[in-house]
């Protein structure tokens, strides 16, 4: 075919002077494209073509920059096509904003489009076409407003966003509907890269939505569903608009023109179904609204053609995300059936899709569709593979593990794509370690072949955490050895064979585990394990890194004697190795390999990995630092930083030169103080005991203990009998046509049957129902700690009450007695209410934040005493209805001391038939009081009159361990009048923030505690933008909100500074970059920093 | 939205490439070749859609991509986008070039790639989906063709067209539902 094409283009310059009015000038151009183009179809190699190209971008260099060029539209066509191939041609970009500006109609389409394909948004040529755009965008030619709102949406410089927003604006009244449709789509540009900007045309978007053209309104949408998917709360009080738009879309209501394959406007409909379900999802209320659309939709979509499909899809996905409706569930599991079994394969796919989405909530509609799965396993498409695969990851659990992981490595083992290996690799290894228990043979078998197949592209945590598992190992000691040994076993064999062929990474684990545990196995001479290792030494593939491990391992196996020659013999090469670490490790090797007990001491021989205390913040530096900056040294700026400086000399400076002087100066002061942390950082790594920080805990030292249950159960898995499983009772009939009593069925189908049984196999129990799908395994930190349990006081009542000692409410005694109750009645409520043991406890996230019960008088220690100052005991008058009580005089038995201090507002806690708890905390300059309410709501106490009394108890609570919220878990155990002993639990939340209070320090002490604080987070925040300096405005905000202590605000910086009641410091330094508030905050306490950078942005977020 | 789109021929030559987010120059030749290595393998009878290249941003996105006799059209999007709605998409993009350039071929996009952007931006603006449909988006390039001729110019539109009546002979269209590229003409030009 290529002699063709040859003939044509050979025939062009022929065809070309036919025309009447050919100017020389334009044929030779015309050739050149033609010319550049049969060169190139020429070629034979890439060498050539390079070439070719270069000299190519000379000459349109050369005609490019002569005054008079005429065919200027033509050069920037070949440029084009130069670029495409990759070749860069950055002279021709200053030519194409030139086109752009002065060419005419024609010339300017393709300068804009040269543009926009050579250019992005931060290119800062890109600052010579605003003016250009502003002007086009005011043109009376339509053509030329579309074609700026066209390269505007494509890219625009963030800052200047302002300059051209009014006009954009306007656009959305233009009288053209194809003008206000691209403007709304330049406007959600606009919002996507700078949302702040067009805050204040929120209600234009409202404007388009309604606009009288469909089309507008459709691209009114991408705005939305970007809007509610950040906020769905905003915008629920549009879901029946929304509802309405696609009843009439459905229902046919829109011109013909917006049918496609007589489907009435499918992309909408698309669009629409997504902002339903965003706005649906956890909300029973907005999800009624729309059932009956969603109903009619399903109906409407005939399957005629590809797109009803894709509508079908949509409407299935929407209709399980949204508050399920039993019907209508019913109807889209039918529909994802038929999407399953379609032969259409892209259905096909988009089925497997729709069951992984539903399979969480529903796991019964795979059991239905068992068979298909299992054939979409050997599909010949390995796209169909892989997502069968992802579907029967969130199916696992404890009994089809087995299955499930061999399916997978199947696969890994024929998979190209490096991506696909990741991901399956550390899919496979989450599953291997969340049910190792009972398979220890098969756990490790499956990570080696996990480390063989995934190589060095795996995440580097799954090594990590593997070999954290085997080093804490689990309860029992005996299973702890096995295990080891097992992997011991197995690994000897691997070094005997090739070990060239494994990766690094597999190396490294092996060559760790043999130093760590290679004596377990008693038949094997530390001296063979040794050479094996040498052997590792001397391949041309280990890289360094897998050589310090093995070194490593050496030095832990070494004993001296018979051994020594190997091991001398390695020190000596690697002693003088030009790399550092390794020289360090064979000296290591050298000096403790002669001298036992120094090694005994540095590598005790099974020691439990301790925690390594790492001074991130490298303290001791600071005087060799202070005095490198007297010296004159330039001070240390972090990496981040450096390249932001770096961007910004390079970019254009738009700010007037006056006042950037004192701004650099006092910036340069702050980031003196600056440690180098990162690096720091890594220099904790080292040591030969695993350091492990920050990565997912799922293991324990007791092991997996969320997972025990399920792995017991596990026990039945190896039975393939479909009988025994208790997937067949929860689910029938599928299984139940495949029981032994039917005719036996051909080989392969068996085979298949068996596998289905085998990987749906406690599918339906409710056990494992829970386990499925990401749900974390609960990890150990919510398991409850009852650490607060024994700090609960509890006060007995003292049996004699009398009038005399609850004599600060004299009145109630008053009352009580001119309620005519005799002294017994009395007595008795009085026992009810007091006789209160209560325990406060916390139990909440990561921290264990302890509440320290100190009754708030407590000094003296009869109990007597400080019953009468801190429990209040009051019985208002009997017209008293106690639940108008709780919100209307609950207020008023504040105690006395906290009543000037600002409360929270008094919430209700719990209750039973006598006693009702409410609560409010109030915060005092250096502690927080827990307020509770305890109020007698019981009848029974005194018969002919219904009696309340209230009871106040304060505790102060301090925070040990910042969390998010803090909450507190209490008892309150009390006695009936009939003796009966019962007890009332409650819980109350209180938000960190409550415990945050202003830290007054000087810049100075500011400077000196950043240095010494190791716990740091950094984030970009958002920037208020109000009338005011936006860095003045947000800080305000944040003070106000949260209680923090503005220091000093300099220039573009901010410091701020807080305190976790009286004694937990937390500071702050935020600085404006780029819109954003880049905030940095440093704490001695862990996790301070990351809650109250969530506080900080809840807050921002609220205003 | 749409991350790109990628047009090349059945050897991984770039007919076409735009991108709606801005990756440096190497990255954008690395995920045409990447793309053009995930796409070519895979046979005719499989799904369309082809999940993570890890170039172009892992597992949230996907390609989605059409074969028509040389040329495969592929589009890069996020997870916010619909799989059947982009496969149809696609379609629509085909059937509006094969209706203003009169029977697409290959070479129409070589030469005329500027055209076929201005196609491409009536449709797709900035990421989004601007039109689907293809009488709206003829009508819109139409106008801006129209200011072409008053202004003078192409050779090339001439001379191809004229080329292409003279060397092949063409099956007239036969409506808008033709399964317009799968049986069709297109020149099997290989560069």
């Amino acid at each position: 075919m290529s002699d063709v094409v040859e003939k044509t283009l050979t025939a062009l310059p022929s065809l070309l002077s036919l025309d009447s009015h050919p100017g020389s000038a334009k044929l030779s151009s015309t050739s050149k494209l033609g010319n550049l183009i049969r060169g190139i179809t020429e070629l034979t190699s890439k060498h050539e073509e390079e070439k070719l190209i270069q000299h190519e971008l000379l000459a349109i260099k050369e005609q490019v920059s002569s005054p008079n060029t005429t065919m200027m539209k033509e050069l920037m066509v070949r440029s084009i096509y130069c670029e495409m191939l990759g070749y860069e041609a950055s002279f021709s970009y200053i030519h194409a904003i030139k086109l752009a500006q002065q060419g005419t109609v024609l010339e300017k389409r393709v300068g804009y489009l040269a543009v926009s394909l050579f250019l992005n948004e931060s290119h800062e040529l890109l600052l010579l076409l605003v003016n250009t755009v502003l002007k086009d965008l005011q043109s009376t030619n339509l053509i030329e407003v579309c074609m700026a709102l066209t390269v505007v949406s494509q890219m625009f410089p963030k800052d200047m966003i302002p300059a051209i927003l009014p006009l954009v604006e306007e656009k959305l009244n233009h009288p053209k509907e194809i003008i206000r449709r691209k403007a709304v789509l330049a406007l959600y540009k606009f919002y996507l890269i700078a949302p702040n900007q067009v805050q204040h045309i929120h209600n234009k978007f409202r404007k388009a939505l309604c606009d009288k053209d469909p089309g507008v309104m459709t691209a009114s949408l991408h705005i939305y569903l970007q809007m509610i998917q950040e906020n769905p709360e905003a915008y629920k009080d549009l879901t029946p608009s929304f509802v309405t738009i696609l009843k009439q879309v459905v229902g046919g209501k829109l011109p013909m023109d917006f049918n496609y394959h007589t489907v009435p406007a499918p992309w909408l409909q698309i669009q629409l179904l997504r902002i339903l379900s965003l706005l649906g999802k956890n909300d029973q209320s907005t999800s009624e609204v729309m059932y009956e659309v969603l109903d009619e939709s399903l109906q409407r979509a005939e399957m005629n053609h590809n797109i009803t499909y894709a509508i079908l899809y949509e409407c299935v996905k929407c209709i399980y995300t949204i508050h399920p409706k039993s019907d209508l569930l019913e109807k889209a599991a039918k529909c994802i059936g038929n999407f399953v079994l379609s032969p259409k394969i892209n259905l096909k796919y988009l089925g497997l899709k729709a069951l992984t989405y539903v399979v969480q909530q529903d796991p019964k509609l795979a059991l239905q569709h068992q068979m298909t799965i299992i054939e979409c396993l050997d599909h010949p498409d390995l796209i169909i593979k892989r997502e069968t695969l992802e579907l029967l990851f969130r199916i696992t659990n404890g009994q089809n593990v087995t299955v499930i992981v061999e399916k997978m490595l199947e696969f890994l083992c024929i998979s190209e794509d490096d991506h696909t290996t990741i991901d399956l690799v550390g899919k496979v290894a989450e599953l291997a370690e969340k049910y190792p228990l009972k398979y220890n043979e098969w756990f490790i078998e499956t990570m080696n072949t996990v480390f063989s197949l995934g190589g060095d592209m795996m995440q580097p945590d799954i090594p990590n955490s593997f070999l954290k598992l085997l080093s804490e190992g689990f309860d029992s000691v005996e299973e702890d050895r096995k295990l080891r040994l097992f992997a011991v076993n197995s690994y000897i064999p691997l070094l005997r064979g090739e070990p060239g062929k494994l990766p690094q990474r597999f190396l490294q684990v092996i060559s760790w585990v043999l130093g760590e545990y290679s004596h377990l196995r008693e038949d094997l001479e530390p001296a063979e394990v040794l050479s094996l290792l040498a052997k590792l030494l001397d391949m041309k593939n280990s890289s360094s890194e897998t050589k310090s491990w093995v070194l490593m391992a050496m030095t832990k196996l070494c004993k001296g004697g018979a051994d020594a020659s190997v091991t001398q013999e390695v020190s000596e090469t690697y002693s003088s190795s030009l790399d550092t670490v390794l020289r360090q490790r064979a000296h290591e090797l050298q000096y403790l390999s002669q001298d036992p007990e120094l090694r005994a001491r540095v590598l005790p021989r099974g020691a439990k990995p301790e925690t390594l205390e790492v001074d991130s913040s490298l303290s001791f530096l600071d005087r060799f630092v202070s005095e490198a900056l007297a010296a004159g040294a330039a001070p240390y700026k972090p990496p981040h930083q450096r390249q932001e400086e770096l961007d910004q000399s390079k970019a254009l400076s738009l700010e007037p030169y006056g006042l950037s002087l004192p701004i650099s100066m006092s910036s340069c002061s702050i980031t003196d103080r600056q440690s180098p942390t990162l690096l720091s950082m890594s220099s904790g790594l080292s040591g030969d005991t695993l350091k492990l920080d920050g990565i997912k805990r799922v293991w324990g030292r007791e092991g997996y203990l969320a997972q025990r249950e399920p792995v017991e159960e596990a026990a039945q898995v190896e039975v393939p009998s479909p009988i025994q499983s208790p997937g067949r009772q929860g689910e029938g009939d599928s299984l139940h046509s495949q029981t032994p009593t039917q005719t036996p069925t051909p080989e392969p189908e068996q085979e298949k049957q068996q596998l289905a049984s085998s990987l749906f196999v406690g599918l339906a129990s409710q056990s494992s129902v829970s386990l499925m799908g990401k749900s974390e395994p609960m990890p150990q930190r919510f398991r409850r700690k009852a650490k607060g349990q024994g700090l609960g006081s509890s006060f007995i009542a003292n049996e004699q009450i009398s009038s005399s000692l609850i004599s600060p409410p004299s009145a109630v005694d008053n009352l009580l007695c001119n309620n005519l109750l005799d002294s017994n009645n009395a007595s008795e409520l009085a026992e009810q209410t007091s006789q209160l043991s209560q325990s406060l406890t916390t139990a909440n996230g990561t921290c264990h934040a302890e509440a320290e019960l100190t009754e708030s008088d407590t000094k003296g220690c009869n109990p007597a005493l400080r019953r009468d100052n801190c429990v209040v005991a009051a019985g208002p008058g009997p017209h008293n209805d106690p639940g108008r009580l709780t919100e209307v005089c609950l207020d008023s038995y504040l105690p006395a001391e906290l009543s000037g201090l600002s409360h929270s507002e008094i919430a209700p806690l719990c209750a039973n038939q006598s006693l009702n708890l409410s609560a409010c905390h109030v915060q005092k300059e250096d502690s927080l009081i827990l307020v509770v309410f305890i109020m007698n709501s019981s009848e029974s106490a005194i018969q002919q009159i219904r009696l309340v009394s209230i009871t106040v108890g304060q505790y102060s609570l301090t925070v040990k361990r910042p969390a998010v919220h803090v909450e507190v878990v209490g008892t309150v155990s009390y006695q009936l009048p009939a003796g009966t002993s019962q007890s009332l639990q409650f819980s109350y939340k209180v938000p960190l923030t409550s415990f945050i209070r202003p830290f007054v320090v000087s810049t100075e002490e500011y400077g000196t505690m950043w240095l010494s604080f190791s716990h740091d987070t950094k984030q970009n925040l958002t920037l208020i933008n109000d009338n005011q300096e936006p860095l003045t405005a947000t800080l305000n905000a944040l003070k106000k909100k949260l209680q923090l202590h503005v220091v000093e605000v300099i220039g573009m910086e901010g410091i701020v500074a807080c305190r976790l009641l009286q004694d937990l410091p937390c500071l702050m330094h935020c600085r404006v970059n780029a819109g954003w508030l880049a905030v940095w905050l440093r704490s001695p306490v862990p996790d301070l920093p990351d809650c109250l950078i969530y506080h900080c942005q809840r807050a921002l977020q609220s205003l | 939205m749409i991350k790109a789109i990628l047009i090349f021929n059945n050897h991984g030559k770039p007919r076409l490439s735009k991108f709606y987010e801005h990756y440096n120059e190497d990255t954008e030749q690395q995920i045409i070749r990447e793309t053009f290595h995930l796409v070519s393998k895979r046979d005719e009878n499989v799904c369309n859609f082809l999940e993570g290249g890890m170039l172009i941003g892992g597992s949230d996105y996907k390609l989605i991509y059409r074969h028509y006799a040389t040329l495969y059209f592929v589009f890069c999007v996020d997870s916010s986008e619909s799989e059947l709605g982009i496969l149809d998409l696609i379609q629509v993009f085909v059937e509006t070039l094969d209706k203003c350039f009169e029977n697409v071929c290959e070479l129409d996009l070589i030469f005329h790639v500027d055209k076929v952007h201005n196609i491409l931006a009536e449709m797709v603006m900035g990421g989004m989906v601007l039109e689907t449909n293809m009488n709206e988006i003829i009508t819109q390039v139409d106008a801006q063709n129209k200011m072409e001729k008053s202004e003078f110019f192409p050779f090339f539109s001439f001379s191809l067209s004229l080329y292409r009546r003279l060397s092949f002979s063409l099956p007239g269209r036969t409506g808008r539902h033709r399964p317009v590229l799968q049986e069709r003409p297109l020149v099997p030009y290989q560069l």
